[in-house]
Formats: C-alpha cells, structure tokens, sequence
C-alpha cells in the first residue's frame, strides 16, 4: 500500500468517527413530532412512538415520576410504596392459540407491575364495543379474564363500559390500569444498571407476536405456535427472592427484546452487547421469521421478560429463574458495557458484528 | 434450522477467510460491489465485513427494489388511491417510500385505502373479495418479482377478475449495471451477481461485463457464508488473470434462468422505451409495462395518472451512493437530515437500502464495535 493510501483511509476513518459522533449527538436531543396525522407507526414501540411520546405527551404532563418512563410508576402513599401502571389491548385476532384479548389484558397490567417489583393487588377494566359484538364472545373474554386475575391473585375492582356504532371499533378494546404495592426493599430501574451487569431474558422469544400473525391467517404459514401470554409475578418473585441485586426489569412486549435494549441503552447511557448464539428462540418461531424476513429480537413477547443482574450473580439469578416453569428456558444472553454508550451491539451467530437498532415502525400493527 | 445454519457456520467463514487473506496481494486495493439488495442486507445483519481483510471493500449496488423508484411515482401511485372506490395495495417495503407529497403510510392516514400484502396473489384475492371496488398492486421489483406479477395477470384475466389491475414498476437489472460500468467515476475489481435475479435470467446475459468491460462477475446466494465464498471466487479470478461469469448460487440459479419465468413475463409485459430511476435518471429499455393484449389490467390505462417528474431533493445523493461513488455516509445529509425516521432519500427506507442498512445495522466504526463486543 502507498503512503497516499495509508493516508487516504486514515483520513476516511476519522471523517467517517465524525460523521458518526455528529450522529450520536443528533440522537440523544428529545425527539420531535413532525406528522402531521397519527401513523400507524405511532404506535408500534419504535422511534415514532419515542417521538410521541417524548415529544407530545411528555411535553404535555411532565413530572418526575411520569419522566422516569418505565413501565410502571412507582408513587409513597402514606408511608407506603405503590406502583401505578395502565394498558390498552387492540389485537386482532380477538382469540388466538395460546389465549385471548381478555388474558392479554390482565396478564399485561399484572406484569408491568410485576416488573416495577410490585406485587399486584387491584385492576381495573374499561370495555370498548362495537355495535353488534357477540354477547358469547364478550362472555368468553371475562370468563378468561376472570380466569387470569384469579390465577395472579388479584381482582378486578372497578370498570367502565361504552359501546360505539358499528364501523367505529373493531369488536372489543379493553384497557386495564392496575394497582401493586412494593414490599421488597430492591430499587429497580434504568439508573440501577452499571456496566459489568449480566443481561437476562426469561424464556424463548418472539412466540406471541409470531402466533398472532399466523393466527391472521393473511400468510398461508401453519406452524405449531401458541402465545407466551402469563402472569410473570411467580418467576419474578422466585428471582428477586434468590437474588437481591437485581437491577432492572422489564417485560418485552411490543418492540421485542431488541426495544427494550435499547431504551436500557439509552436511559443508563451504557452499551449492551448481546450474543445471538445465547438468545433462545423456538425451531418454529426462527423458521417463520426467516421465512417473513423479520428479526425475533424485535417480536413481541407476553410472557417474558429481561433482567440486569449485577454479573456476579448471573448464574445463581439463571438457576433461580429455570427453577420455575416459566422461566425453565432462561439464559444470559448479553452484558452491559461502558462503551458505546446507548448503542446495543449483537455478536452474530455468523460470526460477526453489528448494531441492534431500534426500530421506526413495525410491519405488525395490533399485537396486543 | 436445517438449510440454513449450514450456510451460517462461524467455523466455515474463519477458514474461508484466511484463504480470502491469502488471496489478497500485499499493497493492492479491492473494490467489489454487491448488486443486490438482499446482499446488502445479507452483509450488514450477518456482520459479515468482520471477516474481510482492510483492503477489500463493498460497495452497494442499485440492486434495491424500492430505492430505485422516483418519488414522482410514488406520487403517480398516491394519485390513484386517493380516487373514490380505489384499494391500493403494495410490499411493505414501499409503505414508507417517500414521494413528493409524503408516502402511502401518510396518504393511508389521510384517508386513502393502501394495504401491504405479501404476493401480487394477495391483491388479486382482495379484488376477489371486493368486487365493487377497483383493486390496485403497486408492482415494483427487478426480473425477481416481474414473473409472479405476470402470473397474476394471467390469473387476472382466466378467472375473469376485472376490478383488478397494475401499477407496473418492473425494472430491469443489465441497464442498470451498464449505466454503473459506463460511469466515468467508477473503480470496481468485480460484481457480486444478484442471486435471485438471476435464478430467473440465468448468468449468461452478464457475460458482456466480463466480455466488453473486464469485470468478473460471480452471482451469488444470499446467505453470509455464500457472499464471502463469491468473494473468494471474485480474488481467486484476479489472482489467475482470469475474467469470467461463475455461479455460486447453483443450488438455486440454472446459467439458462428460468424459462417458464422468461416467458411469463415476455407474454405480458414488454419493454418502455425509457424510465427514470431515482438517483440513476432516465434509462432507456430499462423497465417493463404491461402489452397492449393486458391493457384492461394496467393502471396507467384504467386511471387517470398525473405522470409527474418530481425531481430529487437537491440534497439527496442517493445516486452517488447507488452508483457505490460514495459510502452512505460520505452522503451531505445522512444521519442528520436524513434518517430511517425522516428519509429523504429511498436509500434510508427500505431494510435493504445501502443508507438503511449502514444506518441500523452499521452505524459504529468497525474498530470500536470489535473492541466493545471483545469478551
């Protein structure tokens, strides 16, 4: 190689650090609303939900424990420490292998407090029907409901009821906001995770999202698929009873495990980087993202979560975590890192190296 | 996942690309550019420069459906949705497209009915179950996807579905790749082939590359471990003074192609005299359009098209990428006024963009990457 070139790539290299820092910098400012009408990007977990979020709704409420964006606010109450979440459920399909709009209902509020460390105690549900919904299907939704409330241990205490002209809705939308109180003494949350730290997934991912879509029946894929959806407080709690120092939680709905890296990422201003030879995914799962050209690590689950664990606990926070049925798949796939700070980076089963970036939309509205 | 991991072997590629190293001569420089998309995608998700030595590189071709398209076709496109009664439905990949007055996601939230659907198949099904509505597929794609839009014309038209009709996008490789080799600033060693194109066109018609230009061609598979064995193939031609056209891919590509395909697309299609490419501009003979025998099936026929040039934004470079003149961030506004939130350009929308893929899956200087992932 001549001089000249030595010179030529050295010089590419730090234009090329440049560009790349600018962009970084670019990132971190608080996102922008630019649409001007709602997109069904807005909702899919990614950058225009952040955008949304950040850039309307934070703009309009802002306070320090709405700030904190987690999955759950965490508020004293007379001496005590509660956790307040809210949901809403669209899917479609309404019924689907695996369970239904109802147990997706309870069991998404009941996890986003489980994941605040909280131990649910009290739900609401608030029902949005069409014109002409069967009365038989709207039974079988509260009866699986029920079902799932009681198997968590919590009740439904209050709810409401509107019904909209046909055309308006699509069957039945439920929202459900739940209360838990907080009776360990673990502070969990993005500010809690340092570099060093193991990242933890629960299970198998991607089974819901996967379920859903073939459940559509648009793909002409048949594959023996059910949803995760569950109640997490049991594994949850035989972790954070193992171990004490346990950093973050969160359940990997929409947006997947990939999005839920990311927000850590970005939030505690650390790297993540994950190896996809530890993730585990189902034959069949693999298989159909492959098939569709999806990523799982961006596919919705609704019975798993992820855990930052302090590293030297990891493996006794993994035995913890198989010890219990719905975690008997749990593994570590990942660690957190100083650098690059907000960027998850993926070790490939191929070998190589690359950026797990959070997605700007998602091909695969209604989910849950 | 059988039929897969074996062309995923991390073992595989370390050998393949020690003999890649050897290859190389000390002090020379290669340049090789993937033609297609998918590859692109293939490279960037698989992290597969990891494996090549400094002084080989890649280069991104025009190989990308969606990032060819001008945005005045897009608009053309838009135009037609928006009229009473109309269902619009197209790939994923064009949702987001954006054209000279925002894309088929914002026209869909302004009112208009766009549908994504997975095969032109899908669209035909729809016409099926709407028939007091006039379903429209946005047809786009290279000879890869030509072939089972001409089907479904001729589906179309056996089963008697008259609510049904294209909008007619097929582009076709060989001009494009000629426009690339006729380009005055360009330095290429060799061409990865496009595997899927050329599982329907074969590889004989790239013989002129090697033939009038003096550029190996080896078309390739779309899995990490075919891309670096079609790079040690491009080396070893170099390295033995030859120039040729061979086949990676042979599990999938016949050197004849496809000619139940071929002549699919020969019954209802036929050559334009001229289209624009985004970024490329007009080239002549390069796309298709339906015959005059289908014409009750052609949206340019069946609708009012406005048929508007929309000129690219001037800060755009997308040609210069899609020509492999410059990486996608040498590019005035990627990254900043251009992102996969906000694209400017159709190299930043779809996953298979060279913008896209750099932008998502790239975006970190190789040499930090390796040292945070070092366990």
């Amino acid at each position: 190689m001549t001089l000249e070139h030595e010179v030529d790539r050295a010089g590419d290299a730090t234009r090329e650090r440049r560009v790349l820092e600018r962009i970084e910098q670019l990132r971190q400012r608080k996102p922008k609303v630019r649409d001007e009408r709602i997109t069904l990007a807005h909702g899919a977990g990614g950058k225009a939900t952040h955008a949304l979020v950040e850039g309307l709704f934070l703009e309009a409420f802002s306070n320090p424990i709405l700030d904190e964006l987690d999955d759950g606010a965490v508020v004293s109450v007379a001496g005590g420490r509660l956790a307040f979440t809210t949901d809403s459920f669209v899917v479609s399909p309404l019924f689907f292998p695996g369970g239904d709009i109802g147990d997706l209902a309870v069991n998404g509020t009941i996890n986003d407090l489980v994941v605040s460390g909280a131990r649910p105690l009290y739900l609401s549900a608030g029902f949005i029907l069409e014109e002409g919904f069967s009365v038989a299907d709207l039974r079988r939704i509260t009866a699986s409901m029920a079902a799932a409330a009681t198997r968590a241990g919590v009740h439904v205490v209050t709810g409401d009821t509107k019904v909209v002209q046909r055309g308006r809705a699509d069957g039945c939308y439920i929202t459900t906001a739940g209360i838990g109180v907080l009776e360990r003494p673990v502070t969990l949350g993005t500010g809690q995770v340092r570099p060093g730290d193991a990242v933890i997934v629960s299970g198998p991912i991607g089974d819901h999202g996967v379920t859903i879509m073939i459940a559509r029946g648009e793909l002409d894929i048949e594959a023996d698929i059910t949803s995760d959806t569950a109640a997490l407080h049991g594994v949850v709690g035989a972790l954070l009873d193992a171990v004490s120092a346990v950093h973050l939680l969160r359940d990997a709905t929409r947006g997947g495990v990939a999005t839920v890296l990311n927000e850590v990422a970005r939030a505690a201003r650390v790297g993540v980087v994950i190896d996809e030879t530890a993730i585990p995914v189902r034959p069949a799962v693999h298989g159909a993202c492959e098939l569709l050209g999806i990523d799982p690590l961006y596919v919705a689950c609704e019975g798993r979560f992820i855990a930052v664990v302090d590293g030297a606990y990891a493996d006794a926070a993994v035995a913890a975590l198989r010890a219990h049925p719905l975690g008997e798949q749990a593994a570590v796939i990942g660690h957190v890192t100083d650098d690059p700070p907000g960027l998850v980076l993926l070790r490939t089963a191929f070998g190589g190296t690359r950026v797990v970036d959070t997605l700007v939309g998602d091909p695969l509205p209604r989910i849950c | 996942m059988r039929f897969v991991n074996e062309y995923r072997d991390a073992a595989t590629a370390r050998a393949l690309a020690a003999r890649i190293a050897a290859l190389c001569e000390p002090g020379r420089r290669y340049t090789f550019m993937e033609v297609c998309g998918g590859h692109t995608h293939t490279i960037y998700k698989h992290g597969l420069e990891d494996y090549l030595p400094e002084t080989v590189s890649l280069v991104h071709g025009p190989g990308c459906p969606v990032c060819v398209i001008p945005m005045g076709r897009v608009d053309d496109a838009i135009a037609i949705a928006e009229q009473p009664g109309v269902i619009m439905t197209s790939f994923g990949d064009m949702m987001r497209v954006p054209g000279g007055r925002g894309s088929f996601l914002d026209a869909k939230a302004a009112g208009a009915d766009i549908r994504m659907v997975y095969s032109p198949l899908d669209a035909l099904r729809i016409a099926r179950d709407n028939p007091d509505r006039q379903v429209v597929f946005m047809a786009i794609g290279f000879e890869t996807t030509a072939p089972s839009t001409a089907m479904t014309v001729l589906r179309a038209a056996r089963e008697g579905i008259d609510n049904f009709s294209v909008f007619c996008n097929h582009v076709m490789i060989l001009p494009a790749i000629k426009a690339i080799l006729d380009s005055p600033d360009l330095r290429l060693d060799g061409f990865i082939g496009p595997g899927h194109v050329s599982a329907v066109i074969g590889c004989r018609p790239y013989e002129f590359i090697a033939r009038d230009y003096g550029k190996p061609v080896v078309c390739a598979g779309f899995e990490p471990l075919d891309i670096l064995r079609s790079v040690h193939m491009l080396l070893s031609q170099l390295a033995e003074g030859r120039c040729e056209v061979e086949n990676q891919y042979t599990r999938v590509v016949p050197w004849d192609g496809n000619p139940r395909a071929l002549e699919a697309i020969n019954r209802v299609m036929h050559l334009r005299p001229y289209f624009e490419w985004r970024g490329l501009g007009f080239i002549s003979h390069s796309a298709l359009r339906l015959r005059e025998e289908y014409a009750a099936y052609d949206a340019e026929q069946r609708f009012e098209v406005p048929g508007v040039r929309v000129a690219d934004p001037k800060a755009c470079q997308c040609g210069e990428v899609l020509k492999g003149v410059l990486k996608p961030w040498e590019c005035k506004v990627f990254g900043t006024a251009c992102t996969p939130e906000t694209p400017i350009g159709t190299c930043m929308v779809s996953s298979e963009g060279a913008c896209a893929a750099y932008y998502n899956f790239g975006r970190f200087t190789r040499r930090r990457v390796m040292e945070a992932t070092r366990v």
